[in-house]
């Protein structure tokens, strides 16, 4: 059955710097790298050493835990670095490219007439897995497991989050391959959500298309699963970003993993906000060559409310499809605290003006605009967040690691990215997310 | 060198010292501090919790000023008569001022001197809690209470009410309540009866002007003991408060103006306040009932109170005062929305409850929401546990 989802408990965060419809290519990174700290939870292993050659689509390592799960090169070359942190941890493997890619070459499938078991192989095979995340504790999923149901956002709602339709062009073959993957891995449904102007998505037999709109969060899947088919304790339901969906139904078609992403460069700290494509694993100083602002800006792979923050040594983030440059903040500001600041946004109207301008743009910087205190407001988190959650409840139970209550307050139903806006309207200035994050990570310890 | 670039190395200079939280605290007044995020949301609301407690005593003052004009024309009025009496003059401000200044320094003072040395000791920063409820203190007490006792009853206040249970954000009743009722409990002659609720009845002008001594007295206290009105404590004057009480209590107009304030800046609960009123006019339309049907004659010891209009003790005592400055703190009411509607009414039905049935201290908004404090975590449960039962109700449909 196929449902219209309307949120009205959220927040459109309305930022300067949206990316204009114009799509360039990036400049070949010398250096290609694979973060294993992207892929929470998994703890590497090795397949190859340093100084090996590799093709594109290449193994490089394997979780230790789910040993079929596979983790590619996303460019041939040869492996440069394998850098070490503390207790020898792999924090990040470097990838000499070579001038032109050699790719593996995997059988092409037509997804629809294989089984199961063929389509998870060559899933696994081909390094696509990691793309496939597992609600509860939004981690990979495991290879072992058969979901109830998958969901597929199509719709980006988080702040200057790139146009779908742009990005997803010419792949409706792509994505209908995708989808006909996916329903091959659950046993229940694959529901997608999209929006009133959606038209990159193809129809598949096997895939509900339930129609969302509102503001954001709509266009996190948590929020749709909870719409359409709440998780319980005990049930695992699997989610795939809807541009990965493209690059699985490519495999299928095609024989190749094509680590190839439109990447939305996004925020006030770029020239020309625009598109740019990329690779997986690619340098952000040669995504964002020549487009970047003098002066001191905190450059974000990811959206300003889930993102992790960057050097331009860094690489692109494995799940991500937008880099964002805003303004740091690391400055006093006199008087800051009670003078109205016009170039301020708040959802409280204390002695904030924001409210009588709705649709003003806002080039917001770092600023944590105040210091951590304890929880003091109530009621507001509740404002901006669509789950049928308490909030704050939740978050205590998880600081004071209770988890029979953080269970029963629905810890199975979120990722950390549910509670971004909460922590954005945060007059206390917690760390929602990652609080969530270490609450996800005590029940994968405790319960599994 | 500019002064931020003086503080920022003043700053660095205290880091891990004795003196940082001190620093901290008064830095932070003067320069919003320049910490960014480096995890989660990279970007913040504007506002924080000094914003948020500033906006609450933006909304005290002029309750405060209205105090300040009011202890004199109360005083001035008995002197001289109400009729003669302006109230907006110089002189009844200043006696007002005289008075309700020192009663303000101490209570910040006495607050948030034990707020930083608690702070220093135990190496957190210092919260700003104690905003609020050093204002709301001199707001609620008699005019006349000798500094002393406020000075013993704020540290009380905030060391056992507060800093013992983990600082702001820990305690389990409304800090100014605590400091209240520990102000009523040891020295109740100073907190209740008709001699301290105008300024110079407690020790008498008597002497000075050849009046008789001022009455002290409340139209909560007369109507208590069942004593007829004067003419100018008629509801229009009880609802623009000129009439005795507490310092800041008396103007129910300007209450509702800063309730409006603190519901249209998003800060204070609409569903408390509206739910309290409501409350506490059920109440007294039961009580107005008992009188109607006959089951409460003239004579009984309840029938000035119960006999009065329902809409009128919504006008009288510390009621509205409680309701959008007290009941609303978000600290010690009900933390889930369906919790703050049903913590409300019972507030305001407690008030008028306890208001009606005590004669000994005829003012009960104080207790009923001490008492609600104690109950919110309660409601608070039985609200999330509704929220519990769906999902488990979900599950077992599921696994059925």
């Amino acid at each position: 059955m196929s449902k219209d989802i309307r949120i009205k408990k959220g927040l459109d965060l309305k930022l300067k710097g949206e990316a204009e419809k114009q799509l360039s290519n990036a400049t070949r990174s010398k250096v290609y790298a694979i973060k294993p700290s992207d892929f929470h939870g998994v703890t590497p292993k090795m397949i190859l050493k340093e100084g090996a050659t590799v093709k594109a689509g290449e193994a490089i390592f394997f979780s230790k835990k789910d040993e079929a799960v596979k983790f590619i090169s996303p460019v041939s070359g040869t492996i440069q670095e394998i850098i070490r942190g503390e207790k020898r941890v792999i924090l990040e493997i470097r990838i000499l490219a070579d001038s032109q890619d050699v790719y593996v070459e995997h059988s092409k499938i037509n997804p629809k007439s294989s089984s199961r078991s063929e389509v998870k192989e060559h899933l696994l095979a081909s390094g696509c897995w990691p793309f496939i995340k597992q609600r509860p504790y939004d981690v990979v999923a495991n290879s072992a497991d058969t979901p109830k149901a998958i969901f597929v956002s199509g719709i980006h709602s988080a702040p200057l989050e790139g146009d779908l339709n742009f990005v997803l062009n010419g792949k409706k073959d792509a994505l209908e391959a995708g989808f006909a993957v996916l329903t091959k891995l659950t046993s229940g449904k694959v529901h997608v959500t999209v929006d009133s102007k959606t038209d990159f998505m193809p129809s598949t037999e096997g895939v509900v298309v339930h129609k969302g709109q509102g503001v954001h969060p709509v266009g996190l899947v948590s929020t749709q699963i909870a719409k359409i088919d709440p998780i319980n304790k005990g049930e695992k339901v699997w989610t795939v970003q809807i541009e990965d969906v493209a690059v699985i139904g490519e495999l299928f078609l095609t024989g190749k993993f094509n680590a190839e992403r439109i990447v939305a460069l996004t925020g006030t700290g770029f020239e020309r906000p625009s598109y740019v494509k990329a690779l997986i694993g690619a340098q952000i100083s040669d995504v964002v060559a020549g487009n970047l602002k003098e002066g001191n800006y905190r450059i974000i792979s990811g959206n300003v409310l889930t993102g992790d923050k960057k050097t331009k040594e860094d690489a692109l983030g494995f799940y991500h499809s937008q880099i964002t440059v805003i303004p740091e903040g690391d400055d006093y500001d006199f008087f800051g605290w009670n003078i109205p600041r016009p170039n301020k946004f708040s959802v409280y109207r204390a002695m904030m003006f924001s409210f009588l301008t709705p649709n003003k743009k806002y080039d917001l910087n770092t600023n944590t605009n105040g210091e951590h205190r304890g929880f003091v407001l109530t009621g507001e988190y509740e404002k901006v967040c669509p789950l049928d959650i308490y909030p704050m409840q939740l978050l205590k139970a998880i600081l004071v690691k209770d988890i029979d209550q953080m269970e029963a307050l629905g810890i199975y139903e979120v990722a950390p990215e549910d509670f971004a806006l909460t922590e954005f309207v945060d007059v206390s200035k917690q760390d929602h997310q990652r609080i969530v994050r270490q609450g996800l990570d005590l029940m994968i310890k405790e319960v599994g | 060198m500019s002064l931020k670039q003086n503080l920022h190395n003043l700053k660095e200079k205290y880091r891990g010292t004795k003196m940082e939280q001190s620093f901290n605290a008064l830095h932070t007044f003067l320069y919003m501090p320049n910490i960014t995020t480096h995890s989660g949301s990279h970007v913040r609301d504007a506002a924080d919790l000094k914003r948020v407690m500033n906006t609450v005593i933006m909304a005290m003052v002029p309750v405060l000023l209205f105090g300040m004009f009011n202890a004199g024309y109360q005083m001035n009025g008995q002197i001289n008569g109400f009729e003669a009496v302006d109230f907006f003059t110089l002189d009844n401000f200043l006696v007002g001022l005289k008075k309700i200044l020192p009663l303000l320094v101490v209570s910040y003072g006495v607050g948030l001197g034990i707020e930083f040395i608690f702070a220093t000791v135990k190496k957190h920063e210092v919260e700003e809690g104690y905003l609020v409820t050093g204002m709301l203190v001199p707001l609620i007490v008699p005019i006349d209470l000798p500094l002393w006792m406020l000075a013993v009853a704020v540290a009380f206040g905030v060391i056992i009410g507060k800093e013992l249970f983990g600082g702001t954000g820990m305690n389990v009743l409304n800090p100014a309540l605590t400091i209240r009722a520990f102000l009523f409990f040891n020295w109740a002659a100073w907190m209740s009866g008709d001699k301290v609720w105008v300024h110079g009845a407690v020790d008498g002008l008597k002497a000075s002007n050849g009046v008789d001594a001022i009455s002290g007295e409340t139209i909560l206290g007369a109507l208590a003991q069942n004593k007829p009105l004067p003419e100018h404590w008629d509801a229009m004057n009880s609802f623009f408060g000129f009439i005795p009480g507490s310092v800041g209590e008396t103007s129910t107009f300007l209450i509702v103006l800063a309730g409006l304030f603190l519901i249209l800046t998003g800060i204070g609960s609409a569903r408390i306040m509206i739910s309290a009123v409501i409350g506490a006019a059920v109440m007294g339309l039961i009580f107005n009932g008992l009188v109607d049907s006959g089951a409460i004659v003239e004579g009984s010891k309840f029938y000035g109170l119960m006999h009065l209009p329902f809409w009128q003790h919504l006008l009288i005592g510390g009621l509205a005062f409680g309701i959008v400055f007290m009941a609303t703190d978000p600290v010690s009411a009900s933390q889930t929305n369906t919790g703050k509607i049903i913590y409300g009414f019972l507030i305001g039905l407690f008030s008028i409850l306890i208001r009606v049935f005590n004669p000994a201290y005829p003012e009960g908004v104080m207790m009923a929401i001490l008492l609600m404090n104690v109950f919110a975590p309660t409601i608070d449960h039985y609200v999330v546990q509704a929220n519990v039962k769906r999902r488990m109700k979900r599950l077992k449909l599921k696994t059925a």
